[in-house]
């Protein structure tokens, strides 16, 4: 089985900050995993270093086999946790600019998403809600044929039947090759979909299992368990 | 999303409950053909591997089988089907001794407060 996503003791410092501690971990292709844990518990810190907008202060993680590079961004399929995306443009711009930009982008798979959406194609993004926003950009992300899909939060802040419109987008979309890693704290609504789990507590990662190994052995769902770990 | 699961099992074996209880049903007869994994990873609301876990599941106890090309059958006889309902109506019978168990009632009153129960 070949490992889309290695980290071989890979730390972040901020300042005196550990965001990161040590961290090895193999995900192999094919899996949708959940990268879970609390506010500040390293998950977005991971999922940039693997999109090669930060660097490692110790450690390394690998794509493929490969240190991130330009050529690993042309795998990598990355929606940040936020915005990201002029809010001038509309539509049409945005999948000009994903053809322009990414030699794996779907241009006729992203119309067909977007169709179902019915918006139209001269809206600019920032006279869409918020709901339509995260979906358009989710669309946008899932329309490459990438290896590696890195998905920050993308679920966070939309109400349930966009949730669930997301999670539905995540499962038909990705080839059977490519791995997606999903963060989030919203374990309930995500562990259905999930191959495996990983929880990230302090920068380290104290658990990583298949969640039907995790139900068998807890005979907990992934959010008690969670809940358990981390309790306060 | 999707079906519903209860959450502390996994979720493949009540993919294969569900499918087995369409089975029975006669949701699907002998010879049909079972929703392709994705479109029913789609519909449940899960992860496409555990569609393929539950299916390869049922492949192994022989209730389905699968063709290269065209994709997995049900193949199961009467005698069988009689034998699947009874595997789950077992399970369910169990499943509600044990409750009525716990609530403090022994087996006699259980079977005398179910004989009566349809007629109240």
């Amino acid at each position: 089985m070949m490992e889309t996503l290695v980290c071989n003791e890979l730390s972040k410092t901020y300042g005196s900050v550990r965001a990161l501690d040590h961290v090895d971990l193999k995900l192999e292709e094919g899996k949708i995993v959940g990268l879970l844990g609390p506010n500040g518990s390293g998950k977005t810190t991971l999922i940039k270093l693997a999109s090669r907008l930060l660097v490692p202060t110790e450690g390394e993680v690998r794509i493929c086999g490969e240190l991130p590079s330009p050529a690993t961004k042309a795998i990598v399929s990355y929606l940040p946790d936020r915005n990201y995306l002029p809010d001038w443009m509309k539509i049409k711009d945005l999948l000009e600019m994903y053809q322009d930009f990414y030699g794996d982008f779907d241009v006729q798979r992203a119309q067909e998403m977007l169709g179902s959406l019915n918006i139209d194609y001269d809206t600019p993004l920032k006279n869409m809600s918020k709901g339509t926003k995260e979906k358009v950009q989710l669309i946008l992300t899932m329309s490459r044929h990438a290896k590696l899909y890195l998905l920050d939060e993308p679920i966070a802040g939309v109400d349930p039947a966009a949730r669930d419109y997301i999670l539905k987008t995540i499962i038909s979309n990705y080839d059977e090759t490519a791995t997606v890693l999903i963060s989030t704290h919203l374990i309930a609504d995500v562990e259905n979909v999930l191959d495996e789990a990983v929880f990230l507590k302090e920068g380290k990662v104290v658990l990583h299992q298949s969640v039907d190994e995790l139900r068998d052995t807890t005979g907990k769902s992934v959010d008690e368990y969670f809940r358990e770990v981390f309790k306060c | 999303m999707g079906w519903k699961f209860s959450e502390d099992t996994p979720i493949y074996l009540q993919l294969i409950e569900a499918l087995k209880t369409d089975i029975v049903s006669g949701k699907y007869r002998s010879g049909d053909r079972l929703p392709a994994v994705r479109d029913l990873a789609f519909e449940a609301g899960v992860n496409p591997n555990t569609v393929q876990r539950a299916y390869a599941e049922l492949e192994r106890q022989g209730l389905v089988q699968s063709e290269r090309t065209s994709g997995r059958f049900v193949s199961i006889d009467d005698k069988k089907i009689e034998e699947l309902r009874k595997d789950l109506s077992d399970t369910y019978i169990r499943d509600l001794f044990k409750k009525l168990n716990d609530l403090g009632m022994d087996d006699k009153t259980i079977r005398d407060v179910l004989s009566k129960w349809r007629d109240e």
